[in-house]
């Protein structure tokens, strides 16, 4: 078995400690999600069709959104940059498990959490107030594939700009780069199918629609079948690039690290 | 006497501020870089709205200089609070790290001590954004200017900025009794951020019943915009309301100041 999925289980359970803190986060999210529905019913209302969906799968895609905030992590950071800054990412590098193994499987302990404490009380409200899209019992299993990949592509975006301190010393410029992006290209602020020509085509196909817009579509049942396929495969080739990059980064890095000794 | 102190807390608040932005200028790039992300991060929402509009002339019965009026007073309004009172929402946190208590012993109000802290010159990108959009709207929104028009611009953003200052108090202020209710409380003030900026014509009814009458967020630059914008209001509230923000900012400000004055005072630290 070895270390990792205990590293998993631990995660999970540093993140679920605490369930009145995130039952207020995701408060605040319901809040923006009824916010944020009104406003895209609002626009549907003058374009019934826009972008090939209708004003539920709109309404349901915003309440995805928020759903998905805190396991995806949308607003970016992880708890290896500050040990990046301190030195006792020295520490993690001499563990049995390589860095990256070691972080992926901590953050997807803590997306766990996070979706368990998180995701339902968004979507239970917007399915009881709003017109929504119930998903079809196989789209739900591909969801659930989808959500995996998911946070594995957003883990492998910000592993990278964590990394990214060990050459800049204040990761907080990239930080706030990747927050644009993320926000924005994710489908976080307004779904991607209203981006016109081609920044549409290109916002679909960053990693960070492989955040939120393809497992969203995925749900909405706007993939069937081999669509199916497509989604899962575009999100997995996106992990295995931004992985496979972190390795190679997380090679240069211990490289370029000195521990001093004392 | 209360001159004294009020006076006193504002010389202690322009020090703090001052020793901040001096610690953050010893990195100069890094300052000016992190100042335009902030506004470029701000400035998201006016993509989000010019996105909305290019697939739709008008938007619940509003054109989009009109929108982008309200996301200006709006921008401005929560911008400068959040520069001046932001950090009031990490309360909880120093309740639970015991860091409240080094801050009472010191001679300086610990409102302004929290109101300071890591007080950074970046944060002023964020009304880059809203100072640019607003006076692009001011000028393509077809106003019919009048003086009392005129007047009302700055009258709602100083309105607006006390009310989200009031609101960042109070909430922090929830904090000494719900340590635990920062996540909810970002509802009521980057939610209330967000929601001014569209027209409430936008929002169910009953949605823009409660945030007129029990968290007063309409008033931040909605209601005065009726006026300088002279449309009618969708909830037939009579034309005063359009001229109560600066009463309703007083009140806010005076709910926050009683509610953190309580709350100081029935504080007890963390125990152990």
């Amino acid at each position: 078995m070895g270390v990792l999925p205990w590293v998993w289980w631990y995660g999970f359970r540093r993140h679920t400690a605490y369930p009145l803190g995130s039952l207020t986060e995701s408060l605040t999210n319901t809040v923006f999600g009824f916010m944020r529905a009104y406003v895209l019913l609002a626009l549907w209302s003058v374009r019934p069709s826009l972008g090939g969906y209708d004003a539920a799968d709109a309404v349901t895609f915003c309440f995805i959104t928020q759903a998905l905030i805190g396991p995806v992590q949308i607003f970016g950071g992880m708890d290896l940059t500050e040990r990046i800054r301190n030195g006792d990412v020295a520490i993690d590098l001499h563990r049995p498990a390589g860095l990256q193994g070691w972080w992926l499987a901590d953050d997807l302990g803590r997306a766990a959490g996070s979706l368990l404490l998180r995701a339902g009380p968004p979507l239970l409200a917007g399915a009881l107030v709003f017109p929504f899209r119930v998903p079809a019992p196989a789209n739900l299993a591909a969801f659930a594939a989808a959500m995996v990949l998911a946070v594995t592509v957003s883990f492998g975006t910000r592993y990278l700009v964590a990394l990214g301190m060990f050459w800049l010393h204040d990761d907080r410029g990239l930080q706030a780069v990747a927050l644009v992006m993320s926000l924005f290209f994710s489908g976080m602020i307004l779904p991607l199918v209203v981006f016109p020509g081609l920044l549409g085509d290109v916002a679909r196909a960053l990693p960070w629609a492989a955040q939120i817009q393809v497992p969203a579509d995925v749900f909405l049942g706007r993939r069937t079948g081999a669509g199916i396929i497509g989604a899962l495969a575009f999100q997995a080739a996106w992990a295995a690039a931004l992985l496979g990059a972190g390795a190679l980064l997380t090679r240069a890095a211990r490289r370029k690290l000195v521990v001093h000794g004392g | 006497m209360a001159d004294g102190a009020a006076a006193g807390a504002v010389r202690a608040y322009g020090l703090l501020v001052w020793t901040w932005v001096r610690a953050a200028a010893q990195y100069p790039v890094s300052m000016v870089l992190l100042a335009l992300a902030t506004a470029v991060v701000t400035g998201l929402d006016v993509a989000a709205i010019l996105l909305l509009f290019a697939h739709a002339p008008r938007i619940a019965g509003f054109a989009a200089p009109e929108v982008l009026f309200l996301y200006g007073t709006s921008a401005l309004a929560f911008g400068i609070s959040d520069i001046a009172l932001g950090t009031t929402e990490r309360l909880g946190h120093h309740v639970r790290q015991g860091t409240l208590d080094a801050m009472l012993v010191r001679p300086v109000s610990p409102l302004v001590q929290i109101a300071t802290e890591d007080f950074s010159p970046r944060r002023f990108g964020k009304l880059v954004p809203a100072v640019l959009v607003l006076a692009y709207a001011l000028a393509e929104a077809g106003v019919a200017w009048t003086p009392g028009r005129v007047a009302m611009v700055p009258v709602m953003v100083l309105s607006g900025t006390a009310i989200f200052g009031g609101l960042w108090v109070l909430t922090g202020a929830v904090q000494f009794v719900l340590v635990d209710s920062h996540g909810a409380s970002k509802s009521v003030t980057y939610g209330g951020a967000f929601l001014t900026q569209y027209p409430m014509t936008v929002f169910a009814r009953d949605f823009v019943r409660g945030v007129t009458f029990v968290v007063p967020l309409a008033f931040v630059n909605w209601q005065p915009a009726l006026y300088v914008l002279d449309r009618p209001d969708p909830l037939g509230l009579p034309a005063a309301a359009r001229f109560a923000s600066p009463a309703v900012a007083a009140l806010v400000c005076a709910l926050g100041a009683v509610a953190w004055r309580a709350g100081l005072r029935h504080y007890r630290s963390t125990g152990s």
